[in-house]
């Protein structure tokens, strides 16, 4: 009898701690797809630092020289600052949303498909620009976006942006490939060696395929999928599946893949390819024919975060000139401050990303977080949104 | 003479862990498991519904738990094959002092990291890796990968309940059983294997169970494989109720398994 009381208390214990963290309160803005947008307001001024800052950065961005002694953009900050910094890398937007719950987090560096998830949820706030020196030297075509503000209130700061290539083995993949189709249609050419990005949003990498391929589709935005259209993207990802040898999401596991050779060809980043060729892996990175789906970062403040002002400071300092720079280079992508351009080892850096091409940037697809109201502008059809991806995705890898 | 009382006090802390730390873990899970999720943040929204158990029944998900049986029975059956007659070496062959060291031999591998040990398959089993030199091929990374890997992690976990129930099976029993007139295999039949049957099924309930909740090795080793563990891993992220549901689904198998192996009187032992 007094175990099942106890056992009922427990119940109701746990009911109501997730009742609270399910529910929001004092929503009176609304983002783009109709989403509720909690209350928040962003910091006024800075206070004193608080002595520590613990960063969610995909990895790569944050690096304190425990990977590489050489590559190291923290341990000066640290000293100048006082603000020690630690770092926790995520593989995944979902596995980086899922972290950024549990508010032991103070700053992000949040894609595309994860700002507005976390915005809605309430884990991030409202950034004051005005706090951040190096604001003003941000792209403007990076600010005021539909994925890192709503109503012309800023949720972070730009961070770099970039597109997901193909990664191939130069002697085993031959003639070298300028087309997704080697890890699609002609996929069984290398039965058993393929590999993909293990999160639904991939399904967006076959959308992209698609538009390419299959015009009678009418994908207009990856992102943006009809019943019918996803199921299209899903039927080419379950025959891709059957010739898929792993799936990757940590990137040294993909590095490790390409070196060992159990993989020959699949999609990746800049910065995995390069960590693979300093390994002596013998592969090669392309950005091929029918473009390619990426990212545009954002690097946000945690709403429950007790280290503000080093979080302030900690974003200011990682899109400074110099530090933007150094991480452009280091993970290869575009950065956002146009002085970072300047400050590059590399002369050509920005030239070689297009930091400065809009028209470049118009055929990447950044990832974005797929909802009803379809993202394309179309009204007479729904789309899918992510829970249904994320149900597909369970099918192909099933 | 003074009534005998239960140590109410002494009992209070380990129990107010098992019951709060453990139980309460298993409740939240479960009562997680009919709520649902916000489409668009993932978060957990608590409306009542049964569709998580329901979507267990689908081919996607009978499949994964039904190709997680299988390895989780595949490992078992070999490490039972492995097991028995090295345990008899062991405790009726071997002389006093090689018995020592072959205990030390069973028992040092438990002391190097279960992630150590699945890196050195992963390795093993790489193109032109040691197997590959060795036997001229491999089976890659998949289902075969994993079934040999955790034989390999478990295999002490059954050696030992079976070394010790050779050790409790009295000579006196072959010997009469030989002086009767009954064969080696009769022997083995009819004396070994029933006295030995309890410490085989203890052993199986560890084999059994750690496959069955492994995700580690198989996402190392199992290049796309899918299992119950590595399902939970992915919908932890995006679907917290759904996970909960499927890590219900494999505590339900447990106990099924356990009432069974409770019924040989296997578990008493242990």
């Amino acid at each position: 009898m007094r175990t099942s009381t106890k056992l009922g208390a427990m119940f109701a214990c746990a009911t109501l701690a997730l009742t609270a963290c399910g529910s929001d309160s004092g929503s009176d803005k609304k983002g783009p797809g109709g989403f509720a947008v909690p209350d928040l307001k962003p910091l006024d001024k800075l206070g004193a630092g608080e002595g520590e800052v613990s960063v969610l950065a995909w990895p790569g961005y944050v690096e304190d020289g425990s990977n590489d002694p050489k590559v190291d953009w923290v341990s000066d900050f640290e000293t100048e600052s006082g603000c020690k910094v630690t770092v926790k890398t995520f593989g995944t937007s979902d596995e980086a949303v899922q972290l950024m719950r549990t508010g032991q987090y103070d700053v992000v560096s949040a894609s595309g498909d994860a700002t507005l998830r976390m915005i809605a949820a309430g884990d991030v706030e409202p950034i004051n620009t005005d706090l951040v020196t190096n604001y003003k030297d941000i792209f403007d075509s990076l600010k005021d976006q539909k994925w890192n503000s709503v109503d012309g209130q800023m949720y972070g700061v730009p961070h770099g942006r970039g597109a997901n290539l193909l990664m191939y083995n130069k002697q085993k993949v031959t003639p070298a490939p300028d087309s997704w189709s080697v890890v699609f249609d002609d996929a069984s050419k290398y039965a058993g060696k393929i590999t993909a990005y293990d999160s639904p949003i991939y399904i967006a990498d076959a959308a992209n395929y698609l538009m390419a391929t299959k015009p009678e589709l009418k994908i207009k935005d990856p992102y943006a999928l009809d019943e019918k259209q996803l199921a299209a993207a899903v039927d080419l990802l379950k025959k891709q599946s059957q010739n898929v040898g792993e799936y990757w999401s940590d990137y040294l596991k993909e590095v490790q893949a390409f070196k060992n050779g159990s993989i020959v060809a699949g999609t990746t980043w800049q910065v995995i390819a390069n960590v693979a060729q300093s390994e002596k892996a013998p592969v090669d990175s392309v950005l091929p024919k029918e473009g390619s789906t990426g990212w545009s970062d954002t690097w946000m403040l945690g709403a429950k975060s007790k280290h503000k002002t080093c979080g302030y400071k900690l974003i200011d300092h990682l899109v400074s000139p110099k530090t933007n720079a150094a991480i452009a280079e280091y993970f290869g992508e575009a950065p956002a401050n146009r002085l970072a351009c300047k400050e590059t080892s590399d002369p050509n850096h920005c030239a070689t990303y297009h930091a400065e091409d809009e028209d470049y940037f118009s055929q990447v697809r950044f990832w974005n977080t797929p909802i009803e109201d379809c993202l394309d502008g179309r009204t007479d059809v729904k789309c899918t949104n992510y829970a249904e991806w994320t149900k597909k995705w369970s099918e192909i890898r099933g | 003479m003074r009534q005998r009382r239960t140590p109410f006090g002494l009992l209070a802390a380990p129990m107010a862990w098992l019951v709060v730390a453990y139980l309460g873990a298993l409740v939240a899970i479960f009562a997680t498991a009919f709520f649902t999720t916000d489409p668009f943040t993932n978060k957990v929204v608590t409306t009542f519904t049964t569709e998580n158990f329901s979507g267990l029944f689908t081919s996607t998900y009978l499949r994964i738990i039904g190709r997680t049986l299988l390895i989780a029975a595949l490992v078992t059956i070999l490490c039972m094959v492995i097991a028995v007659p090295f345990a008899y070496f062991m405790a009726r062959v071997a002389p006093r002092r090689l018995r020592g060291v072959l205990v030390a031999a069973v028992l040092v591998p438990l002391w190097a990291s279960y992630l150590v040990k699945a890196y050195a398959w992963r390795a093993m089993l790489q193109p032109e890796g040691v197997l590959d030199s060795v036997f001229g091929g491999t089976p890659g990374y998949g289902t075969v990968a994993v079934v040999l890997t955790l034989t390999y992690l478990w295999l002490p976990y059954m050696i030992l309940p079976v070394y010790s129930g050779f050790e409790r099976l009295p000579e006196a029993h072959l010997e009469a059983s030989a002086d009767l007139g009954g064969s080696t295999a009769t022997t083995f039949r009819r004396i070994v294997l029933p006295s030995l049957t309890p410490a085989i099924v203890a052993g199986s309930v560890f084999t059994f169970s750690l496959s069955l909740g492994d995700y580690i090795a198989v996402q190392i080793v199992g290049g796309k494989l899918q299992v119950l563990g590595t399902a939970v891993r992915q919908n932890i992220v995006l679907d917290l109720p759904f996970a909960a549901a499927l890590g219900t689904a494999s505590v339900v198998i447990m106990v099924v398994y356990l009432t069974l192996a409770g019924r040989t009187g296997a578990l008493d032992n242990l």
